[in-house]
């Protein structure tokens, strides 16, 4: 692989990992969002694979595909199957259908985290300028994105896509700006993340058994 | 010199085929005949032999709106990249330039909309401002995350660059700012989700609405005018992102003649995309209209970022 088309492919999977990121940011429909994470996963995958490929290394390579397998498989099929379904009792569920922050203004915000992102990393760039380490503003965008879906966002599964945006956005700066992170840490976070998530949904699951909704707004007020 | 008056007369006779081509389709689309590819032609003689009538207690600004709009739409036409990149308005053929053109013509449509006094063209103005007020700043933004890479906002100099190295499209840039550009040239120009052009039913109307005490010459140039704009638009997303048999400055004949059919292939099948996707599509409800551009703006700032970031 000649240097420019590792640089335009490393390019390419770093622009559709932070559009994935943004367009969360779009979508009232949970299944549209759950979906979009799922691209963002495999966008997450393969710039791991490109980064691989380029430094000849196998166990990235490796790692890369079991973060597809993770990220863009497993953990949205887990969350799919925590909605309810289509037409059923709690179909009215399946929608952000108020947010704090409206969606026009949210789509704002982001803009404006994408430039408070750029400005924050440019330091981080100068450290050891290259290829990789100048896609770190677009892993910080799409971390403060997370952050931003998890402040605003009512439905317990949105604040779940919130947090795993946030995820990979950090695994994103890890492998963007090191050379690579041991198999033994990632395999760590990544089954933390499986933890999580598995207790997120029993934890939502529990909470429409319980209450009929998952307006966590409404869950802040005590009652007799 | 030849090349940007092959321009300006191949745009200026092409545009209203292109609105009649874009419509046959639609037509045939939905299991219609259709009325022919020239039917706006004939639709505009029609009108223009039409004597010129103005409502009571409109002023100037009523009878200037049209001349205003038409002239901005052809000096577009004269300073935008379509058949050559080399144009007589080279110093003014910057992207700056062009967008506030633009802007001029929308504005003065709205003016004159505001002028009659009446409830629907009030209605029609402030709309089209609300759509107008987040279409320009994202045609800037996204035409000049283009210009990062090759340092020039010159319209011109970014197309010539293209040819000259046409893998440079293959970048999550342009991927950006072509889907941004498309997306405000189907709000700028009213076609569906946006605004439906075929529609006259008051609550929904925005450009529509604002002609609405238009009639006769004025309203043909207006539509005119407008079919110009649609093509010139169409036209310069062909030009940045696929530029093609585009001639360069002192081509010859031959050359000149790929462009202007090259041109007339690219707006014709981008018209004809466009109108297929409309058959498809049903209107965003107005309210929805923000969040669509406010999307395409961020996206469009998402692209000059990325250029400066990625690059």
């Amino acid at each position: 692989m000649s240097e420019s088309t590792y640089v335009q492919l490393l390019d390419l999977a770093c622009g559709a990992f932070l559009l994935a990121g943004v367009l969360v940011l779009w979508r009232r429909d949970l299944t549209a969002i759950v979906r979009l994470f799922a691209a963002q996963g495999a966008a997450l995958a393969a710039i791991v694979i490109v980064l691989g490929v380029w430094q000849g290394s196998a166990e990235l390579v490796v790692v890369g595909v079991a973060l597809g397998g993770l990220r863009a498989g497993l953990l949205p099929y887990l969350i799919l199957r925590a909605l309810p379904e289509r037409g059923g009792p709690g179909d009215g569920e399946g929608r952000e259908t108020q947010p704090l922050v409206n969606v026009a203004t949210s789509l704002v915000a982001a803009a404006v985290l994408a430039l408070i992102a750029y400005a924050v990393s440019q330091p981080l760039i100068r450290l050891a300028p290259s290829p990789a380490a100048q896609a770190v503003p677009v892993a910080l965008t799409v971390l403060l994105v997370g952050f931003f879906v998890l402040v605003t966002r009512r439905r317990a599964l949105s604040q779940v896509v919130g947090f795993l945006l946030i995820d990979n956005a950090i695994t994103a700066t890890a492998f963007l700006t090191t050379n690579g992170v041991p198999l033994v840490v990632e395999l760590g976070v990544s089954l933390d993340v499986l933890l999580a998530v598995l207790v997120l949904r029993v934890l939502t699951t529990r909470m429409r058994a319980a209450f009929g909704g998952t307006d966590l707004d409404e869950l802040r007020e005590l009652r007799d | 010199m030849i090349g940007a008056i092959l321009q300006v007369v191949l745009v200026v006779a092409g545009a209203p085929l292109l609105v009649g081509l874009m419509r046959q389709v639609r037509a045939r689309m939905e299991g219609r005949a259709g009325a022919g590819v020239l039917q706006p032609w004939r639709d505009l003689r029609k009108l223009l032999r039409k004597e010129a009538i103005n409502p009571h207690g409109t002023g100037w600004v009523f009878r200037l709106a049209p001349l205003l709009l038409a002239a901005t739409a052809l000096v577009v036409t004269a300073v935008v990249p379509l058949v050559t990149t080399a144009s007589p308005l080279d110093g003014v053929a910057d992207l700056f330039a062009v967008t506030a053109l633009l802007a001029l013509g929308s504005v003065a449509l709205a003016l004159g909309g505001l002028d009659t006094g009446t409830a629907f063209g009030g209605m029609g103005a402030s709309r089209e401002v609300t759509v107008l007020a987040l279409v320009e700043p994202t045609i800037l933004l996204s035409v000049f995350a283009l210009s990062v890479r090759v340092g020039s906002t010159n319209l011109g100099a970014i197309v010539t660059s293209t040819v000259n190295d046409p893998l440079a499209v293959i970048s999550p840039v342009s991927a950006l700012a072509a889907v941004t550009l498309a997306v405000v040239i189907i709000a700028e120009t009213g076609r569906i989700p946006v605004d439906n052009p075929s529609t006259h039913l008051e609550l929904t109307m925005i450009h529509e609405a604002m002609v609405l005490e238009y009639a006769g010459p004025d309203l043909a140039l207006i539509e005119w005018a407008s079919a110009i704009r649609l093509t010139v638009l169409l036209g310069l997303l062909g030009s940045l992102f696929a530029p093609w048999g585009i001639a360069a400055a002192g081509a010859g004949p031959v050359a000149l003649l790929v462009a202007v059919l090259a041109l007339a292939v690219k707006v014709g099948v981008l018209g004809a995309l466009l109108a297929a996707g409309e058959v498809f599509m049903a209107k965003l409800r107005l309210f929805r209209i923000p969040e669509l551009l406010a999307g395409s703006f961020l996206m469009a700032l998402l692209a000059v970022a990325a250029s400066f970031f990625l690059a």
